[in-house]
């Protein structure tokens, strides 16, 4: 019974703050100058007692789970939390619904915590919904904005359809298997066309979670509409949750199918880079412009998990880590700027440097990562990434992603252009970031610089598996 | 009269989840689209029933996720409900024609 407590940890507290908030909700409630530090305050707490007391081990006879792999991929999504609660605040002060807000986000991120940790499709299921539906009620959260309600019910009609597939996928792959348990599963595979029409739905289902080309159309929609806090949230979190999970899935219960998905992660990785990067390339939004860049990554990630070793592994949750900052922080220079002056196209942005020189470099050094630049630890993300999807010979294949990487540069190099460079009469005023947000801006660009120059990350990464 | 077996409900089934797929694709009423989604989840429970019946009867796994699966769509149908008239208080209107502001 003790090992419950102790297993299920992450789990506990992350339920105990969202009963906090209720509560504090429900009583008298606090003024937001109040609740906002108290808030992150907690999610510190929640994101520092993850790297103590973890255990090992099975519950509910294999319907959850936890190993170190585990912990380590709860802690970076505990990470992105704090720090979107950080660079988004000067928004968030102003929402007239704040525990409401941090009620719905942390009840997705307990969602996906039992995702990552499920070991039964029953369990999976439930978690995902859990991860998805507050999602869609946060995308509404400007109430009377036009463009969030139409961004919510494009959320939530997409999900609905999408985990409709995946029920339909799993109740086939149950018919064939008869079992729901991922460990007794994978001996049962065989590949019989009932197992591929089977899988074939499951995947759709991940590809629209994590909007793989053909089924990205929802994301730069939702993304636009949605209030920069939810769109950063959408965009790290709950990606880095559903790649966090189809590789457990792809990797443990469909390693004997491998030679089908291998060629599919091969394929939509091609395309969705390709198309990822051709919209990318004509956005005056900066954040539809960053959908398109996050589709892009995507992309890539997929390369990095067509390798079922230890390095595919690796290298993509050493990617989402890295991904976590270099966005966020992009995110949170994006947040800044439209929460004050309602700002949001790359041609506003022109001559930026002149008078916000801080916004500016934060958001030069998250560009320069998310395009894969040296320093930063972009490039040592995306370098991974390659190595593990080349690690199987296919020369032609690396070329293409890497000839990606150069046209992605184009438009990440633009933005920055236009921030530096470009002379503009009316550039925008000074804006004053308050101290959490700057905190979470110099936190994000210590990261980049950290993961990119410390190698121990990655290799701390590297040696969970072994 | 003879008794149905696994293929006829595994037709049934498959018949509903494609009439449901058609019917998101085309309907362009958001309640529409909605009950379209709830056919593809009856017809998942349809599913599970006929091959926890037919093939597993040792355990009672399929017919578990069924009840979970009810559960899971009312939630899903309620925040979707919420949204739709939040979306109706501002467009006037439930078609998804009319909620076009964000485009490529």
């Amino acid at each position: 019974m003790n090992d419950l407590w102790i297993i299920m940890k992450n789990e506990l507290v992350v339920t105990t703050i969202i009963f906090l908030l209720l509560f504090i909700k429900i009583g008298k409630g606090l003024k937001n100058e109040t609740l906002l530090p108290l808030i992150q305050f907690l999610l510190l707490a929640n994101l520092l007692q993850g790297f103590f007391f973890n255990k090992e081990g099975l519950l509910f006879e294999g319907i959850f789970y936890s190993n170190t792999l585990i912990i380590v991929q709860k802690n970076i999504l505990s990470l992105g939390v704090y720090l979107i609660s950080l660079v988004c605040s000067d928004w968030l002060k102003k929402s007239p619904q704040l525990p409401e807000f941090f009620i719905l986000m942390l009840s997705a991120l307990l969602g996906m915590f039992f995702m990552i940790s499920s070991g039964n499709l029953l369990m999976f299921y439930l978690s995902l919904e859990l991860a998805t539906i507050p999602v869609a009620a946060m995308a509404n959260f400007d109430l009377h904005k036009k463009v969030s309600s139409e961004a919510a019910m494009k959320m939530i009609l997409s999900s609905a359809f999408s985990s409709g597939i995946l029920l339909f996928g799993i109740s086939l792959l149950y018919g064939a298997t008869g079992t729901l348990q991922f460990a007794e599963m994978s001996a049962l595979l065989d590949g019989s066309p009932l197992q591929m029409l089977a899988f074939i739905f499951l995947f759709t289902a991940f590809a629209f979670k994590l909007s793989v080309v053909p089924f990205h159309l929802w994301t730069a929609d939702v993304y636009e509409g949605s209030p920069v806090a939810v769109t950063a949230f959408l965009s790290v979190i709950s990606k880095g949750a559903v790649a966090f999970i189809l590789l457990t899935v792809l990797h443990k219960v469909f390693l004997p199918m491998m030679g089908i998905w291998y060629n599919l992660l091969m394929i939509l990785s091609v395309i969705t880079m390709i198309t990822g990067n051709i919209f990318a390339l004509r956005q005056q939004n900066i954040k539809r412009f960053l959908a398109f860049s996050s589709i892009a990554q995507v992309g890539f990630i997929l390369v990095g998990m067509t390798n079922e070793g230890q390095l595919g592994i690796s290298s993509v949750v050493y990617f989402i880590l890295v991904y976590i900052f270099s966005n966020l922080a992009a995110f949170g220079v994006a947040s800044a700027i439209s929460s004050q002056t309602g700002k949001e196209n790359i041609d506003d942005y022109k001559g930026m440097y002149r008078t916000n020189p801080f916004l500016s470099w934060i958001l030069a050094l998250a560009l320069f990562s998310l395009a894969g630049i040296p320093p930063t630890a972009g490039f040592f993300g995306k370098l991974f990434l390659l190595t593990a999807g080349g690690a199987k010979g296919s020369f032609w294949y690396i070329g293409i992603a890497a000839l990606n990487m150069i046209i992605s540069l184009y438009y990440y190099l633009r933005v920055i252009r236009s921030v530096f460079m470009d002379k503009n009469d009316a550039p925008i005023e000074k804006i004053s970031v308050g101290r959490s947000a700057t905190l979470g801006l110099l936190l994000c660009g210590a990261g980049i610089l950290a993961a990119g120059l410390f190698s121990w990350i990655f290799e701390y990464i590297r040696g969970i598996l072994n | 009269m003879m008794e149905p077996g696994l293929y006829q409900i595994l037709f049934i089934s498959a018949a509903l989840f494609f009439t449901g797929v058609y019917g998101f694709l085309t309907r362009r009423n958001l309640i529409t689209m909605l009950m379209s989604v709830e056919l593809i989840l009856n017809s998942v429970n349809l599913n599970f029933i006929a091959f926890n019946k037919y093939l597993w009867p040792q355990k009672m796994d399929g017919l578990f996720f069924t009840l979970f699966v009810i559960a899971i769509a009312a939630a899903e149908a309620a925040v979707a409900i919420a949204i739709i008239i939040n979306l109706y208080r501002s467009h006037n209107s439930i078609d998804v024609e009319n909620a076009e502001d964000l485009k490529y």
